[in-house]
């Protein structure tokens, strides 16, 4: 039996053009992976406005745990937060970035 | 730069309803603001979605500038025993409890004592979950960490005259290589004087009790003399001798907030913070489910270092509704420092005077249910999976991470793990807010829950220029059926998840005189809940059986302490939510809401004046709740479960996502063909039926329903159903 491919180049064309949402099976199984790798400091959003305007941050699970603001782009866009979010999870997976 | 958004003020009320005429407290803690301004708002929308109708609130009167100040939350529950009764001249003494800790090691914990700083004198579990007893500045520990969840006999004396102090830890199960048994003997210098009062489960702190435990007590003693093993085993067993100053019996009055000392001296005390009764004790074997039955089993009372009841704060200011004043929602907005926070509060009619002929039955008990829910706050990747997006985490929520003692909603766990099943609204709810969303539900946690996701039905009822009482579930639980009767129309929340036995026979005594109602929503009328009979705003929930459970009453904790009643879910207690509304909980998914197609019932001449001027087959494909309005937790028909055969199966939502999946209870055994994707019984069905008297349920079976009434200004399909069926509801003629 062959594992699928999780790295292969129409998941991240499916994730970027559905986000969020119904999903094939092998992309579900990559974005549960990448959660799950997030581990004990999982990455959520602050958001500074509401509905309009998101950062990135990685938030310690349980109760009363520090949240370290991470440095970088404002978020506009529901959407370019996920994007932005995938990026960083798939590079720390394969090691490799995502080409734009 | 990189400043959090930070919530400053924060405030709650000491009632959720009143009448015109009535007055209502207002609590506020103010963090770095000088001066704060109070308004009494009318509030009708907080849907700040691009799409949806933004804030829309109307000022009645002005209720002054008020200094800010902090107040804090002492959370932490404990007995105290009534100082008139104190323990006070003791010279030597004996005392012993069963415990069942639960955090063994997280820090000091008092199981009782009279104990000010390093005055008086406590058994305790030290720092490293010995067993220890202090006495002035000396402590005597066996030295040996208890297991946790593991009961034990513990016990320690004082010989004021041999100066000695013994201390025993008893595990009642002990394992292999694990052996917890110790005692320990010393002499110390110390004696018992102190001025502090006599405490189970915290001592007298500086300001607040400090030092809680975690965990069960079971039948603490004191008694006035230095015991042998053996004299310390009579009392355990329960022989008051003439040396027991106290033995306090947890199993009698259960439901209430008193701990009874059945030794002749009487000294009772009082519980703070509702820690939970009616728990199993050491002695429970399983012969017994119901404590009601055999209370003797159930004389442990659990407590946590974060029980809240009621915070306590002083009052700000006091408001007095107007006389006249509608029905509605209200706040007390209080805006200080560039922060505002709205405290809601509903307006009722005065009693037994209707201000129309529909009235909206706001759902506070399941406002209470979630109220300073934790789950994105607090969850790891688990939770994103589940939600199938990014959490995002908004001010209300920082500020419960950063006030950790606020209290918790019937969705999280204490500290120690164990579930959380009594929630109050007199402390801050950060989530019961006009224009705050669900750190989880919805792309980037967009959605609004519970309150906010129900004032949206408030606008489009004064857009469509519809008259509407406003009532709350502590009313109806109060009032019973008096409330409703009379009204022809009663409208339900988005989510009306959670329901007293006072407030179901409530509404079904209403359906049964002919009464009609909307349910606007999904996953209603689901889990058993009862409201404290003596103690205002506070109910309890046991998570029993089966249903979707973020924590699991333990077997043999099932039954309710506040009134013996069976808690869990109301479908399997002989009342199907499929028979009472048409449809009843499918599933659930968190990320994308979808549409509804019409079936050929739609067409039936019985249902014609739902669907007048309504064209194509498709119905709520769009909303501010995740872009449609069937979605997040949706109903279904099903004749199986008690639906009635009569009912017209109007519309059903299609192309739910794959992170839609059935409830626990209609999974008995798990596949892979469960989601929405590939499980039709996962879905949202659009009910009508009639019922006796000339009644009728329109039921939606959706939680995002509500969100999708004021798309394009109210003017769509979504609408212009609810419309026809308010109006045709609120006309005397018979239906269908
Ligand atoms: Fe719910």
């Amino acid at each position: 039996m062959s594992e699928p491919d999780l790295t292969r180049p129409e998941l991240i064309a499916e994730f970027r053009r559905n986000p969020v949402g119904r999903h094939s099976p092998d992309l579900r199984l990559l974005l549960n992976t990448l959660r799950k790798a997030d581990g004990e400091e999982p990455y959520v959003l602050v958001c500074t406005k509401p509905h309009r305007e998101w950062r990135l941050a990685r938030k310690k699970a349980g109760r009363g745990q520090a949240l370290t603001l991470l440095d970088g782009a404002i978020f506009t866009d529901a959407d370019a937060a996920e994007w932005a979010v995938f990026k960083l999870r798939w590079a720390r997976m394969t090691g490799r970035e995502i080409g734009e | 730069m990189n400043a959090l958004p930070r919530k400053r003020i924060v405030g709650y009320t000491d009632r959720i309803s009143a009448a015109p005429g009535e007055t209502i407290r207002v609590m506020v803690s103010a963090e770095d603001v000088a001066a704060y301004d109070a308004t009494l708002v009318r509030l009708t929308s907080g849907d700040l979605h691009p799409g949806g109708s933004g804030f829309i609130e109307r000022e009645i009167a002005d209720l002054g500038r008020h200094p800010g100040r902090v107040q804090a939350i002492a959370a932490g529950s404990y007995a105290i025993v009534d100082p008139a009764g104190s323990l006070a001249a003791l010279r030597s003494l004996s005392v012993l409890a069963f415990i069942w800790p639960t955090l063994p090691g997280k820090g000091r914990q008092v199981i009782l004592g009279q104990r000010r700083a390093r005055s008086g004198f406590a058994l305790a579990l030290d720092e490293t979950g010995a067993i220890a007893f202090e006495v002035g500045g000396a402590t005597v520990s066996t030295g040996v960490p208890l297991l946790a969840r593991e009961w034990a006999f513990v016990a320690a004396t004082f010989d004021a005259d041999a100066r000695r102090v013994v201390v025993h830890q008893e595990p009642l199960v002990s394992y292999p290589g694990l052996d917890r048994r110790s005692w320990r003997e010393a002499i110390v210098t110390q004696s018992l004087a102190t001025d502090a009062p006599f405490m189970i489960a915290a001592e007298a702190g500086e300001g607040h009790p400090t030092a809680h435990f975690n965990g069960k007590i079971e039948a603490p003693v004191v008694a006035r003399e230095a015991l042998d093993r053996a004299g310390l085993e009579r009392i355990a067993q329960g022989a008051i001798t003439p040396e027991v100053a106290a033995a306090w019996d947890f199993a009698r009055e259960m439901g209430g907030d008193r701990i009874v000392d059945r030794s002749p001296n009487r000294r009772h005390g009082r519980l703070v913070n509702l820690p939970t009764r009616a728990m199993k004790g050491h002695g429970w074997d399983g012969s017994e489910m119901n404590w009601t039955h055999a209370p003797h089993q159930y004389g442990a009372i659990h407590f946590h270092d974060d029980d809240l009841y009621d915070a306590g704060w002083a009052a700000d200011f006091a408001l007095t509704v107007p006389a006249e004043t509608p029905s509605g929602v209200y706040a007390a907005r209080l805006t200080g420092g560039g922060d505002v926070d709205h405290v809601p509060f509903v307006v009722r009619p005065p009693k037994g005077r209707r201000g129309a002929d529909a009235v909206f039955l706001l759902p506070t008990a399941s406002y209470l249910a979630y109220a300073n829910e934790r789950a994105g706050l607090e969850g790891d990747g688990h939770l994103q999976a589940f939600a199938n997006h990014l959490v995002a985490l908004g001010p209300g929520d920082l500020w419960l991470n950063d006030h950790q003692g606020a209290g918790l909603s019937l969705y999280d766990r204490h500290g120690d793990g164990s579930g959380v099943s009594i929630s109050s609204r007199l402390r801050p709810i950060l989530n019961l807010r006009p224009g705050v969303t669900s750190a989880w539900v919805g792309t980037a946690g967009t959605a609004p829950w519970q309150f906010n996701a129900d004032l949206p039905l408030l606008d489009w009822l004064a857009a469509k220029g519809i008259a509407c009482d406003v009532v709350t579930d502590e009313d109806l639980d109060r009032e019973g059926m008096g409330l409703l009767d009379g009204y022809r129309v009663m409208l339900t929340g988005s989510h009306p998840e959670y329901w007293s036995r006072s407030m179901y026979d409530a509404l079904q005594a209403y359906l049964g005189r002919g009464g009609r109602m909307m349910y606007l929503g999904g996953n209603g009328f689901y889990w058993r809940v009862a409201f404290h009979p003596t103690l205002p705003g506070v109910i309890e929930l046991r998570r029993a059986e089966d249903g979707i459970r973020d924590w699991v009453a333990e077997g043999g904790e099932y039954y309710m302490s506040f009134t013996g009643e069976y808690g869990g879910m109301w479908c399997r207690m002989g009342r199907s939510i499929h028979a009472l509304a048409g449809v009843g909980m499918a599933g659930q998914g968190f990320d994308v809401s979808t549409y509804y197609r019409r079936n050929s019932a739609s067409r039936d001449p019985r249902a014609a004046f739902v669907f007048e001027g309504v064209e194509g087959d498709v119905i709520g494909d769009f909303g501010t709740v995740g872009g449609g309005a069937a979605g997040l937790e949706v109903d279904r028909y099903d004749r199986a479960l008690g639906s009635p055969p009569h009912a017209l199966v109007l519309a059903s939502s299609e192309n739910l996502s794959d992170t839609y999946f059935p409830p626990p209870d209609e999974i008995n055994n798990a596949s892979a063909m469960m989601d929405a994707r590939q499980n039709t019984r996962v879905r949202a069905d659009l009910v009508l039926f009639t019922t006796p008297n000339g009644g009728a349920v329109f039921s939606t079976g959706s939680i995002a329903w509500i969100g999708s009434l004021t798309h394009n200004r109210y003017d769509n399909n979504v609408s212009r159903i609810t419309e026809n069926v308010l109006r045709r509801f609120l006309d005397t003629k018979g239906i269908g």
